[in-house]
């Protein structure tokens, strides 16, 4: 097992190298520094000393790929390419465009970013699991038709909306929590309750119709035909048997979101204000700080390659059937 | 409508894909298979109820997509014919009214005057200035009223009954046309022709397309009758009516919707099918690809190639001959971009369908003749994953409409200058605020978006329910 992790973790190596070379053939060569530097420096102060000045203090003036005047191992390290890329590896990150370290930005603001992504992600799945049991339930009927109507609507609905409604109805006419903000401590709650509670709304529509399908695929198999047959209520059946089987590729299929968690969502928390990697990302795109969402891209593949492993791994935990030594 | 026509590159690509669902049309109904997947769907009530509606979107979605340069009044003394910079379409000709009939800022749907307070001098009876502060009159909302604003509710009254009775005559019209139709090409008596078509017992769902048609008129009537005269949906902050710009903002949804599939389409079929034909090193390295691309998050990487395609037009300003051809370049590239993010899944599925079509037995007495590999590929295993690439292909139009939206609002979206639902959105989000609220902008985006997406998630449900064989068999 521990044998088969590292050798997936061997594989990501390769992934991530990918990655790099993809963001930065984006930052570096369809743009050069330069265009870059003139952008950061905006129209007024732009003279050729302050470019080679912005480029010198971020490392921008060393040639792509291939420093032609270095020797030795100098001719691929002493790089943009490569002094930008090899340190992310080791988690450095550089500044962002004012001056602050990233990386310590990053770890501060996972907090909050785990406060509103990981309730969210735990209501929303108990809900929609129950939601889609209830429907299985009570499939062929009114109820179940309708019920997926209602899925589809709303899996049709913006998740602008969504979040716009609910701050709407919630916060300005009825008043029952702020707007936006955050705090930290016992009064967190407060801000924490409409961003989750609209994270679990609209994530209702599609997760509620899909999980459906996956009771009513288990309902329709043999093992169910011989419970029922054994003269078990219908309600033992879906809780002891159907929904313990329909849990492992319900499960299994969630655990890869588990690790991007830890980004944040870009709408909620730049709409509710909140000091997390979500709306961290908006404001690097909106200000243009291309080390800022370079770091994002790369923490984003590596987590997402940690949520591929876990849903190998789950599959393992789940099916004995399947063994690691492939 | 004199003017020189200008054929802009989201045009040509908008008419392409209709011109190709032409010919998809006329070959699928050369061929019994998909033929009868297609009238599958055409047996699916809820299915033709949204294609039904999506149909009214394209309309007007290729109303606004046949450009031209109006053309302007000579110069004295000059015979040469001048064109316009602007660009319009002819939507734009055929809503002219709205399009130029611009208030001061915003405006209530249906109001005379205008929505905030504004100091005007007034000239009392004997002569003096007077200040006043008052909303201010309109200037084209309710213009033909005159003085007499109390008359808006009766003018309004009657031109929603007026334009209702026209329309439901028209509805009642076409309900006999297919009746008769029916009847005829059926052999069946007109009363036997209309319970039939009651009761939804026709081949072809006409029950709920003629039920769906008389809903639009319903809806469409009133507004097409209303929107000459007053601003049905009310004004925007620069004073641009809201209907305008909702119908504006179809074009602009479905080339996203569209244009995107056709370039995610290519890389998906060729990269999948080579990856599960020849397996070994190709399979190696094209997933190595698709599990690279996958695993940056999609936003930040529509973010990152946005963000340097923005760079590449702003430090290129010479490309560009007028403001619409930049914009329509960058609706294109955002079009490009978000169909190199998305062709991932598809080809991971069309790669899993050609491992196992490869070991069926038509495959191996394919290759044991001696036909070519190509050959093979385009003949024996592209026909047979169609049906996942028409599933596909229907499915991501939705969401790809509401990705829109968001990516607007992240401002990684289409031009600022372009209408969209996401730039109507993030215009008048932050109105709400205000005490009284701004809502007209929001909900009439937020309404057409859904109206637009259910259709397309119905739809896709339909072709789905038809097209997969599991489902198709046990129906």
């Amino acid at each position: 097992m521990l044998a088969y992790i590292l050798r997936r973790l061997l594989y990501a190596l390769p992934i991530l190298i990918g990655v790099n070379v993809i963001t930065f053939a984006l930052f570096f060569v369809v743009n050069t520094p330069d265009d870059m530097a003139r952008m950061q420096l905006g129209v007024k102060r732009v003279t050729p000393e302050a470019i080679a000045a912005w480029k010198a203090e971020r490392g921008y003036d060393k040639p792509l790929f291939v420093n032609t005047e270095a020797s030795g191992t100098g001719l691929v390290t002493d790089t943009i390419f490569f002094t930008q890329s090899a340190r992310m590896f080791v988690g450095d990150f550089g500044r962002a465009e004012d001056g602050r370290d990233i990386s310590r930005e990053i770890t501060t603001r996972m907090g909050p970013s785990l406060a509103i992504a990981l309730p969210t992600f735990v209501l929303g799945l108990m809900v929609t699991i129950s939601l889609a049991l209830l429907l299985a339930f009570f499939r062929a009927s009114y109820l179940d038709f309708w019920g997926v109507v209602a899925c589809v609507a709303l899996m049709s609905i913006s998740g602008l909306f969504y979040i716009i409604g609910g701050q709407f109805l919630i916060s300005k006419l009825w008043k029952l929590v702020p707007i936006s903000g955050y705090g930290g401590g016992l009064d967190a709650w407060k801000f924490l309750l409409l961003p989750v509670l609209i994270g679990v709304v609209s994530g209702i529509g599609s997760s509620t119709r899909w999980y459906r399908t996956i009771f009513l695929e288990e309902i329709g198999k043999d093992y169910v035909r011989t419970a029922r047959a054994k003269g078990l209520a219908e309600t033992v059946i879906l809780f002891r048997h159907v929904l313990r089987n329909a849990l492992i590729p319900i499960l299994t299929g969630v655990v890869a979101v588990i690790p991007l968690l830890f980004m944040g969502s870009l709408l909620t928390e730049s709409f509710f204000g909140v000091p997390g990697l979500g709306s961290y990302t908006i404001d690097a795109i909106n200000a243009q700080d291309f080390a800022v969402v370079r770091a994002m891209v790369f923490i984003g593949s590596a987590l997402y390659i940690v949520g591929l492993l876990f849903t190998d791994l789950s599959y393992a935990l789940v099916d004995p059937r399947i063994r690691f030594d492939r | 409508m004199n003017g020189q026509f200008v054929l802009l590159w989201s045009d040509a690509l908008i008419w392409l894909i209709a011109i190709a669902a032409l010919v998809l049309g006329l070959v699928s109904a050369r061929q019994p298979q998909l033929a009868a997947a297609w009238r599958r769907v055409g047996r699916s009530r809820p299915g033709m109820a949204a294609a039904t509606v999506l149909l009214a979107f394209v309309v007007v979605g290729l109303a606004d997509s046949l450009h031209y340069r109006p053309l302007l009044a000579p110069a004295a003394g000059s015979s040469a014919p001048v064109y316009a910079v602007e660009t319009l379409s002819l939507l734009d000709a055929i809503a002219e009214p709205l399009r130029s009939r611009n208030e001061k800022t915003y405006s209530a749907p249906l109001a005379t005057r205008a929505f905030a307070k504004e100091t005007s001098e007034v000239r009392d009876a004997d002569g003096s200035l007077r200040q006043v502060r008052d909303f201010p009159r309109l200037r084209f909302g309710g213009a033909h009223l005159g003085a007499d604003e109390d008359a808006r509710e009766a003018d309004v009254g009657a031109r929603v009954g007026k334009s209702l009775a026209l329309g439901l005559a028209g509805w009642a019209a076409l309900l006999v046309l297919v009746t008769l139709w029916l009847a005829r090409s059926e052999a069946l008596t007109v009363a036997e022709s209309s319970r039939r078509i009651r009761c939804g017992e026709t081949f072809f769902a006409w029950n709920s397309v003629l039920a769906t048609l008389g809903l639009i008129v319903l809806v469409a009537a009133p507004l097409f009758a209303l929107c000459g005269d007053y601003h049905v949906f009310g004004t925007d902050k620069v004073g641009q009516d809201v209907f305008y710009q909702v119908l504006k903002s179809v074009r602009t949804a479905l080339v996203i919707g569209l244009v995107t599939t056709l370039t995610t389409l290519p890389l998906a079929i060729f990269f999948g099918l080579t990856a599960g034909y020849f397996r070994g090193w190709v399979d190696d390295l094209i997933q190595y690809l698709y599990t690279t691309l996958n695993s940056i998050p999609g936003v930040l990487l529509i973010a990152a190639a946005v963000l340097m395609m923005q760079v590449l037009i702003d430090t290129h300003p010479e490309w560009f001959a007028t403001a619409a051809e930049r914009a329509d370049i960058r609706l294109l590239a955002l079009c490009f971009i978000l169909g190199m993010t998305s062709w991932t899944g598809l080809c991971r599925v069309l790669r899993g369908e050609t491992l196992k079509l490869r070991e069926l037995e038509f495959v191996q007495a394919a290759q044991s003749f001696g036909v070519a590999d190509l050959r093979i590929i385009a003949r024996h295993i592209l026909p047979n994953v169609m049906h996942i690439v028409v599933i596909a292909l229907v499915m991501d139009f939705s969401s790809l409409v509401l990705a829109e939206a968001v990516l607007s609002y992240v401002g990684i979206g289409v031009d600022p200058t372009m209408i969209s639902f996401g730039t109507m959105i993030n215009n008048t989000r932050l109105e709400l605020a205000r005490e009284p609220v701004v809502w007209w902008s929001l909900a009439a985006a937020f309404t057409f978006m859904f109206a637009l997406v259910l259709a397309a998630n119905l739809l896709a449900d339909a072709v789905r329910d038809a097209f997969d064989a599991r489902l198709a068999g046990s129906s």
